[in-house]
């Protein structure tokens, strides 16, 4: 019983500590790519650092929600990302939230940071909540139907589940499955505002969705922000990582090699998963805002086909 | 029981006419709600006991029809659906000894609020197929006369005569549909209907009529477009009643007749209740986003929900019908606790907006804003609603659409083709529908209460009273204990899905934390409650952990906004263009949306234009051509009203002579 909530509070604290790491990697590599210098892999750490050292500076009509709503984000999205089996599939409290439930309650998180838009009564705060709301609107029913794809498949929405089922290797290749793990990665773009969607480097004022958001948030509040968005990276590779590459994931109760297996495994997926991000961001322009409807259409609709596969072959 | 819940309909039918009498004196308004407060709670206790002691009563009056009586008869269904009524019938009158003080015509309104709260515990209540008829009319009555209480506002007017003639529609259809069920021998009662057995055609044919007949009441697409309009005309305690419960009470109708009453279900009829529940929900949400008027937004809210709950109830068919008892269970305990949940949280919102109407005397939400700062406490309750109704976790909303998704997710296994194609579509739907309804939640809270004031009525809007403030905290806390413990409540619905579908749900309080868990844990679990005091706990060590460590320091400033900011507040975002990224992907194929800019001339000094254009493609082409055609017959026999004796006596005798000639050739 210890071991296993030691498990999870481990669990929990790598995924805040490498966040900021993965960040850093990612600006490194793209920087790189650039045939730029580009800051140092620890950058994001320092920055955070700063930030929350420093006095936070609020709108004069800014109210308390707006203060609160930084920790509630900030909460949501660990709590979210602490359920996604990293190192090891045996999590404790893994069956507390199963994966339709860690879709909403990313998607609280968006729902209080798009309030928090409106609040200082900006036009740059608003026009980061509408498009926000309008790219979550069709991501979200997308990330669900990838979900029940992923779940008929595996006949659990219990992500330990469903990453044991994959890794046991009855799964073989299934034409789902690809069309979910397209619909997935395209889902993770979006929702984490990288290119070609959303430049989490801009700050050029009609292209922003997410940071003109933020826009009014500073000192600590900016840092429980940023690192809520360093988070929601690691989530989705994460989840990607547990899903469809789950090799190498310590099975629960598992030996002090396997779990050191199992680290070191993630350690690389993650690894792997941000040098493919700075690849493919470096290597593609941002899209205008209205074509994002097309883009996340096009993965509802593979999350749909993908259903709909199995609804019919399962009966074949 | 039964005899009990009766007395206090009848209290409540007493009340009516004392309202009458007392409607001048100052203090009527705190004496009939305080009275309708204290005999909703006996009767929510009633319906308590009646579903938790599992005990079921009936009574016979000798009313009604001669040959029949009036039969009464609590059960669990109705047992459940009495503590929905009653629960927000309760919080309504509660909130109205507070609102109603301002209530500009109160002899309007305070006689026909408790005979329409009679009026849905008898549908509730009634056990036989005439009282549950002339019930009904009754409730669609007196909230026609709440509606129309404000008649001198000329849409409220317009509004009631759409109710009135939706309702009536709506009543003809269940009548027909109940005189099919009772047959040539009039067994009206419900007992004689059960062992009737209709042939499949025949059941069919009432599948459809209650489909419509009780669908138009509960605001089912393309039927609702009664409620949008008269929801929010009626004083907003009693649109929360509208909304929140009579719509129930119409799903009531729905279910009664559809699990009950009809027997073994064929597995088609599911079909039309899952497409109408999908298309419902997406369009009710759609709808709503374009709405700026506060009230509308949540009524258009409501036919969402509706739509969410008739996945629900198509599920439970679809599964009833291939003998899937389990799942049927799972699906109609999604549907009915969906049932409880909505008429909590729309009751709540409705509350909201009534004190926000009533502290700015406005319900456009262009006119509002900022109003977090001068209504704190009204401003958090209608936040819990807003994200209790998104669907987001922790709170109730999100449980109830869970369920469904997991019955969604056993549906593989149904043997029909047609249900294979349909309900994914319908998940997708619904998936859909839950992420625009954040999206609409997003937009209602942010415009109205942050920001900064619009006009100088929101700037000096003043907290609402503390009775409306009681009720709005009792939902709000309603809200949240339903979230964090699902268990309890799926228990108590355990009855209803017996008695309904042949079997419950497996019981989830003994379980470890109290997790729910529908079918077994290796599917699926949720547990509202850990998810609730982990995001708590880490909020908390997050906020402690900075302050103490790093800094608390906050200093107060201008507004950054790039540099620029600009004092004046109509440059915030409004809730149209709010809406316009959603307007422009969904609303150019649904609504036709148009944006016309009008940009004068280089020099010239007229204001630039932007004008939005939406159509309600079911009114111009639904509904507009039927009024056309029925506008146009009665104009074309006007003349029948100024024809002379003679005229007038040679078309009764035409009459008699072709009625003599069809009964003669009549087979």
């Amino acid at each position: 019983m210890m071991r296993d909530y030691l498990f999870q509070g481990l669990q929990m604290l790598l995924v805040l500590l490498l966040s900021p790491l993965l960040t850093g990697l990612v600006r490194k590599v793209k920087a790189r790519l650039l045939r730029r210098q580009g800051p140092p892999l620890l950058q994001p750490y320092r920055d955070l650092v700063r930030l929350m050292r420093k006095d936070v500076v609020l709108a004069e009509n800014a109210s308390w929600l707006f203060r609160a709503i930084p920790y509630i984000v900030f909460a949501g999205t660990w709590v979210a990302a602490s359920l996604v089996p990293t190192f090891a599939s045996g999590l404790l409290f893994s069956w507390s939230a199963d994966l339709i439930a860690l879709v909403a309650l990313l998607g609280s998180a968006r729902f209080f940071l798009a309030l928090a838009g409106l609040d200082v009564g900006t036009s740059f705060g608003g026009i980061g909540s509408s498009r926000e709301v309008m790219i979550a609107s069709l991501a979200e029913p997308a990330m669900l139907m990838i979900v029940f794809t992923l779940a008929l498949v595996a006949g659990s929405t219990q992500l330990s589940a469903i990453a044991a089922h994959m890794v046991s290797g009855e799964v073989g290749l299934r034409v789902s499955l690809g069309l979910a793990l397209l619909g997935l990665i395209m889902v993770a773009i979006a929702e984490n505002g990288r290119i070609p969607i959303d430049n989490p480097a801009t700050h050029l004022e009609l292209t922003m969705v997410h940071e003109a958001m933020v826009l009014e948030y500073s000192g600590r509040h900016l840092a429980l922000i940023d690192l809520s968005s360093e988070l929601k990276l690691v989530l989705y590779i994460s989840m990607i990582g547990c899903l469809f590459t789950p090799w190498g994931i310590a099975p629960p109760n598992g030996s002090a090699t396997e779990i050191a297996i199992g680290i070191g495994s993630y350690i690389a997926k993650l690894t792997l998963g941000g040098f493919l991000l700075a690849v493919f961001e470096t290597s593609i322009a941002k899209m205008r805002v209205f074509r994002v409807p097309a883009f996340l259409g096009a993965a509802l609709m593979l999350g749909l086909l993908g259903t709909l596969l199995l609804f019919v072959s399962g009966s074949l | 029981m039964a005899n009990y819940a009766l007395y206090s309909v009848a209290v409540l039918l007493a009340l009516a006419p004392i309202a009458v009498v007392l409607a001048a004196s100052p203090s009527a308004s705190n004496v009939i709600y305080s009275a309708c407060l204290v005999v909703a709670l006996v009767l929510c206790v009633v319906g308590v006991i009646s579903l938790l002691g599992r005990t079921s009563s009936s009574v016979t009056l000798p009313l009604g029809l001669p040959w029949l009586g009036a039969h009464f008869r609590i059960d669990a269904l109705a047992a459940f659906f009495m503590i929905v009524v009653n629960l927000g019938g309760a919080a309504a009158s509660l909130f109205a000894i507070g609102y109603g003080q301002h209530e500009q015509a109160p002899e309007r309104v305070l006689p026909f609020y408790p005979a329409y709260l009679a009026g849905m515990n008898l549908v509730v209540l009634s056990d036989d197929a005439f009282s549950f008829l002339v019930s009904w009319e009754f409730m669609s009555l007196s909230s026609w006369a709440l509606v129309v209480a404000h008649h001198w506002e000329h849409e409220n007017l317009r509004a009631g005569y759409i109710y009135l003639l939706m309702a009536s529609f709506g009543t003809l259809a269940l009548l027909l549909g109940f005189g099919l069920l009772a047959g040539a021998n009039g067994n009206y009662a419900f007992d004689a209907i059960r062992v009737s057995h209709p042939s499949a055609a025949l059941a069919a044919l009432v599948l459809i009529l209650a489909l419509i007949g009780a669908g138009s009441k509960a605001g089912i697409f393309p039927l609702h477009a009664w409620l949008p309009l008269a929801h929010p005309a009626a004083p907003s305690h009693v649109s929360a009643l509208m909304s929140g419960v009579m719509t129930k009470v119409a799903v009531y109708g729905f279910i009664r007749i559809a699990f009950d009453l009809l027997g073994a279900p064929e597995w088609w009829w599911s079909m039309l209740v899952l497409a109408a529940g999908g298309i419902t929900a997406v369009m009710g949400v759609l709808y709503a986003l374009m709405q700026h008027d506060l009230k509308r937004l949540l009524a258009y809210h409501t036919v969402e929900n509706i739509g969410i709950i008739y996945i629900g109830l198509g599920l439970a068919l679809a599964f009833k019908a291939n003998g899937m008892a389990v799942a049927a269970a799972l699906a109609l305990t999604a549907g009915l606790l969906h049932v409880f949940n909505h008429s909590i949280f729309k009751s709540l919102l409705f509350f909201g907006a009534g004190a926000v109407l009533n502290s700015t005397g406005e319900r456009d939400m262009e006119h509002l804003g900022g109003l977090i700062h001068r209504m704190p406490q009204t401003a958090f309750v209608f936040l819990v609603g807003c994200v209790a109704i998104s669907a987001l976790p922790p709170l109730n909303g999100f449980v109830s659409e869970w369920l469904t998704f997991q019955a969604i997710l056993l549906s593989p296994q149904l043997p029909s083709w047609g249900l294979k194609f349909l309900v994914p579509a319908v998940g997708a739907l619904l998936a859909l529908s839950a992420a625009l309804a954040a999206a609409c939640f997003v937009k209602a809270f942010g415009v109205s209460f942050l920001g900064r004031p619009r006009t100088p009525a929101a700037a000096t809007a003043h907290e609402t009273d503390s009775n409306s403030l009681a009720a709005m905290f009792f939902l709000a806390a309603l809200c949240l204990v339903a979230g964090v413990l699902p268990g309890i409540f799926i228990d108590a619905l355990a009855p209803v899905t017996n008695a309904l579908v042949g079997t419950s749900m497996p019981h989830q309080t003994g379980l470890d934390w109290l997790t729910i868990v529908p079918i077994a844990e290796s599917r699926s679990s949720y547990n509202g409650l850990l998810v609730f005091i982990f995001v708590t706990v880490s909020g908390s060590i997050a906020a402690l952990g900075i302050h103490r460590l790093a800094s608390d320091k906050l200093r107060r400033g201008p507004a950054w906004d790039c540099g620029y900011p600009d004092s004046s507040p109509v440059t915030q975002y409004t809730a149209s263009s709010f809406a316009q990224p959603i307007r422009r992907v969904f609303g150019t194929t649904v609504f036709r949306a148009r944006e016309i800019g009008e940009m004068p001339a280089p020099g010239a000094t007229a204001p630039a234009r932007l004008t939005v254009e939406l159509h309600d493609l079911i009114w111009d082409y639904g509904y507009a051509p039927i009024a056309a055609f029925v506008g146009g017959a009665a104009d074309r026999l006007n003349v029948l009203q100024f024809l002379t004796i003679r005229r007038y006596l040679t078309l009764v005798f035409a009459a008699l002579v072709v009625l003599l000639l069809v009964l003669a050739i009549w087979p």
